[in-house]
């Protein structure tokens, strides 16, 4: 293992063992601050109750990212052949990106009038941003010269983009991902507070909420590991696929090499 | 033997951009099928306008540009590499023959021997960034000539390398020009290597830019490693050196 995993692993390790001694030596109450070894004992007493909240929580950032995925590239590359569209359209998209979700979100739940779709709407409505501001630099950031190359073999719109646009892309597309796989996750949790509605489909900001009424801290504090875990799930993920991507070519993908 | 070369023909050429600066005045120039011309001259004579015009890249204000008409008659090669980081140097070369929808066997068989005739066998499965300057700049050449044009154009190809290497390649271009006798018309800002390589210099000056002067290179000499220091190539060196002296002071 090299020195990169091992350094922040022995400084966790490290936190959690001054954190469980704390809290011991100062017989902090669990409803205050819970140590790390009861939080873990109560993720897998309660996992019957968090691990379908997960599933929830997971599938609409899931979803919610695959539609920023779709939308924000579809919408980039429509941007990238058209400068009417792009003149007209991203406006919009930046008025879209600046409200804060929070605010929006009530007024989406009312129209949406289905928790799942509106949770997905503002999960997505965080994530698609960066996807779609990072593949139109892409797109633009194509090699003069290769664009004149192309225009010398006659390539046309159409080939040049699939030939020489979307590849030159897709380093600057894997940077928005990273960045929207997090902002999709936050996305899901933040609305979830918003709409606050309970029952069996709920997510893990519900039961936040709900541990949070009853005082079970230690619960609170199960979930919200489990929103972290999930998180740098996500950006591992998408770390190793980019590296996959790229790691014959681009800059990026290099270090370590040579 | 491969298509032969075919002429081009300059006539009266003259280009403003928008900002009102002219960059090329009145250009007129013949290139016979099969000859080898530089274009020498300082930056900013133009030079590179007058290849894109050639090429087709850009428009000329006034004037008309006859060249080859079809899709595979013209190779290009341009001052950096432009190769395609992601993509092999195989697949760097077989992209001209994929833009004209060849079979994709028919392309490889073609990319591979144009590869192997820039010296680069083997390096077929190799990404830009694992090759030299110098190999990159192969790999550009052999996707210049992968469709077996009839005419080349280079534009200051060799200006980013070492020493070593562009007389490397200055050798390897000759070779490649009298094996398939393309017409070749290659831009640069280097005396030496316009006398080295070409059959005439058309010597350009500045503001706005324009052909100041022409000088065959009169010499019986082979172009080898040998030429570079025959009293022929001093001699037109010095001669080039003076008419490039004329046309920036004038």
């Amino acid at each position: 293992m090299s020195v990169k995993v091992v350094a922040p692993l022995v400084l966790g390790l490290l936190v959690l063992g001054l954190w469980e001694e704390a809290v011991r030596a100062l017989a902090v109450p669990p409803y205050i601050l819970p140590g790390p070894i009861l939080i873990a004992r109560t993720l897998v007493a309660d996992w019957s109750t968090l691990a379908p909240s997960l599933w929830v929580t997971l599938s609409i950032t899931l979803a919610a990212l695959g539609a920023a995925v779709v939308v924000g590239g579809v919408l980039a590359v429509l941007f990238s052949l058209s400068r009417w569209v792009e003149l007209s359209l991203f406006p919009y998209a930046v008025v879209l990106q600046v409200t804060p979700v929070v605010a929006i979100a009530p007024l989406i739940i009312v129209w949406a009038n289905d928790v799942d779709l509106s949770l997905l709407i503002c999960a997505w409505l965080v994530a698609f941003f960066p996807i779609l501001s990072n593949t139109i630099l892409g797109l633009r950031s194509v090699d003069r010269n290769l664009l004149s190359l192309f225009e010398l073999y006659g390539a046309g719109r159409w080939r040049t983009l699939v030939y020489l646009r979307l590849p030159a892309a897709l380093p600057y597309f894997l940077g928005g991902l990273r960045i929207s796989g997090g902002l999709a996750l936050i996305g899901a949790v933040v609305a979830e507070f918003v709409a606050g509605t309970g029952g069996n489909a709920s997510g893990l900001a519900w039961r936040i909420l709900e541990a949070g009424y009853q005082l079970k801290v230690p619960r609170m504090f199960a979930a919200l590991a489990l929103i972290s875990a999930t998180g740098i799930a996500i950006f591992l993920v998408l770390t190793l696929l980019s590296h996959l991507l790229l790691r014959r070519w681009h800059e990026s993908a290099l270090d370590g090499q040579e | 033997m491969p298509a032969t070369g075919a002429p081009v023909r300059v006539s009266a050429v003259s280009k403003h951009f928008d900002n009102g600066l002219q960059a090329l005045s009145d250009v007129s120039l013949t290139v016979a099928a099969g000859e080898f011309v530089s274009l020498l001259g300082p930056s900013g004579c133009g030079k590179t306008t007058l290849l894109r015009i050639i090429a087709g890249l850009a428009t000329p204000t006034s004037g008309s540009v006859g060249r080859p008409t079809g899709r595979h008659d013209m190779g290009f090669v341009f001052q950096e590499p432009t190769l395609m980081p992601w993509a092999t140097a195989l697949a760097n070369v077989e992209l001209p023959l994929k833009l004209a929808g060849l079979a994709r066997s028919e392309r490889r068989a073609r990319a591979e021997d144009a590869l192997a005739g820039v010296g680069l066998a083997g390096f077929e499965k190799s990404y830009p960034r694992e090759l030299s300057g110098g190999m990159k700049m192969r790999v550009s050449i052999a996707r210049a000539l992968v469709t077996q044009p009839r005419l080349l154009l280079m534009d200051e190809p060799f200006a980013a390398l070492d020493e070593i290497s562009r007389h490397r390649l200055n050798l390897d271009l000759l070779a490649l020009w009298q094996q398939r006798r393309f017409t070749a018309i290659f831009v640069t800002h280097s005396v030496f290597e316009s006398v080295f390589l070409s059959q005439r210099i058309v010597i350009m000056g500045t503001r706005p830019g324009r052909i100041a002067s022409e000088l065959p290179v009169a010499t019986s000499h082979a172009r080898d490693e040998a030429f570079r220091t025959s009293a022929d190539y001093v001699a037109i060196c010095r001669l080039a050196s003076a008419q490039l002296g004329q046309a920036m002071a004038a």
